[in-house]
């Protein structure tokens, strides 16, 4: 879907993007290493269940939130990838345990 | 120059319930509002339908608020007739945390009053122990002493509710007119002019709901309506899975799934700004009641300016000097917003504030003191 700019001395990672290790440069946002890896929507939304992708990728707009190392509803585009990171789709709304 | 049934000067919660009320009558009604820079306290509500603190020592002011509980469901299910749009209304009662005995002292001290006051109404609640208010609440912390729970409240979506009020006069055949500050009115006894976003409209009559606006607009209607603001500020979380329907008063989950945490009363003037200083202890107190917000993230903080009488109640009047002309004031827009679409909008196109709601005119300000 997007094509990454050349860039021959990009230190690599390895995430795990819903069970599935990719490499990505170490600098990527996790939306950014999504948007790369793309295999569909990374969120529902938590009231009507719409699909949705990161969009503004600047943190305003709320709509690439994921469950990050565990953590629910994670602006995918404000977190730099890390070593590891397991990142998995956002379905709806999250729970809290009490 | 175009004539209609009335005016309404001010397009917030209170003034698009008059305007519903007054268009489902079947009056031709027009709507003069501010733009998005308005002072508009009906963007910032917290968007509740509030029974179980209000009214200790004002027992037409309890009454007035249980009537409009009463009538919101009614109320709330003619709106999505008219608009499609669900304002989210659900009336499951309040459950208040008490955090110290002084507060839990003060609660059942109310309670009381309200209860003593409220005479052949009657007015039920049940004082709750810790293990009670968890079995009522699950989450609740170890810091909560005791709670109260009323049948009585419920809760809201305020935005949608607006937007729907909005909607509904609009469809009944009204007008509504944004980015027109109203600075002057032109009165005469049944016949109110006003100019405005390059509109000029007639009408017999003229209801003024301008929120905090309506105090410096009044005199030209002849009336005295003084208010004054104060601020609150909110905070909402993310949106989680539905777990909490009823409200706790200054803790609610939005339809939606966000917990909503209120709030602060403070006199900052103007000023719509939020402190880290009154947005922690709102927190604080959040986290104190439910714990398990701690894990929750914060997504937004905003504040508002509740539109005060000096008595805190509502404003009721009809000008003497010019008949016709109405001022509809409170800072209880979304509680009362039923009464005021359902029997408000309806005193005022019979032209006569009744006796059993006298008591709020702003004239109860003006009473000399004996000596």
């Amino acid at each position: 879907m997007f094509k990454q700019l050349p860039d021959d001395n990009a230190e690599l990672v390895t995430v795990i993007i819903e069970e599935r290790p990719v490499k990505v440069p170490r600098n990527f946002s996790v939306a950014a290493a999504v948007l790369a890896n793309w295999t569909g929507p990374s969120r529902t939304t938590p009231v009507s269940g719409a699909p949705r992708g990161p969009y503004c990728m600047m943190g305003v707009c709320f709509d690439c939130l994921m469950e990050i190392d565990g953590v629910p509803n994670q602006q995918a585009c404000m977190v730099i990838v890390a070593e590891g990171m397991a990142i998995c789709r956002q379905e709806g709304a999250r729970g809290v345990e009490i | 120059m175009s004539a209609c049934d009335a005016i309404v000067v001010g397009g917030g919660i209170v003034g698009g319930s008059i305007a519903f009320g007054l268009a489902h009558a079947g009056l031709k009604v027009v709507v003069f509002d501010e733009g998005d820079e308005a002072v508009r306290a009906s963007r910032a509500n917290f968007g509740l339908i509030a029974v179980q603190m209000k009214g200790a020592g004002n027992s037409a002011y309890h009454r007035w608020t249980r009537e409009s509980a009463d009538l919101w469901a009614d109320f709330s299910a003619g709106l999505e007739e008219h608009t499609g749009i669900d304002v989210s209304f659900g009336r499951e009662g309040c459950a208040y945390a008490c955090l110290s005995e002084q507060e839990w002292a003060l609660k059942i001290q109310q309670l009381e009053q309200i209860r003593a006051e409220a005479g052949n109404l009657g007015f039920d609640y049940q004082l709750l122990d810790p293990a009670e208010m968890s079995d009522l609440v699950p989450g609740i912390g170890p810091k909560v002493l005791a709670g109260a729970y009323t049948t009585y409240d419920g809760h809201c979506s305020p935005l949608y509710l607006l937007r729907s009020l909005h909607r509904a006069a609009l469809g009944l055949g009204g007008r509504y007119v944004s980015r027109a500050r109203v600075n002057h009115i032109k009165a005469a006894p049944n016949h109110f002019t006003v100019n405005a976003g390059g509109e000029t409209v007639t009408a017999p009559k003229l209801v003024l709901s301008a929120g905090l606006g309506s105090t410096v607009l009044a005199p030209q209607l002849g009336l005295d309506i003084p208010l004054r603001p104060q601020r609150g500020q909110l905070l909402v979380t993310e949106r989680v899975r539905p777990m909490m329907s009823l409200h706790m008063g200054r803790i609610r989950q939005t339809a939606e799934g966000g917990f909503m945490l209120g709030t602060s009363n403070e006199d900052a003037g103007y000023d719509v700004g939020t402190t880290t200083g009154a947005l922690g202890a709102v927190a604080r107190r959040a986290v104190d009641t439910l714990p398990f917000l701690t894990r929750l993230r914060i997504v937004r903080a905003w504040a508002g300016l509740r539109i005060m009488s000096p008595d805190d109640y509502p404003i009721y009047d009809q000008s003497s000097q010019f008949p016709g002309a109405f001022a509809v004031t409170c800072h209880s827009g979304v509680t009362l917003a039923a009464v005021h679409a359902h029997k408000v909008a309806r005193h005022i196109i019979a032209g006569q504030i009744p006796a059993e709601l006298a008591c709020f005119s702003s004239r109860r300000f003006n009473v000399q003191a004996a000596a």
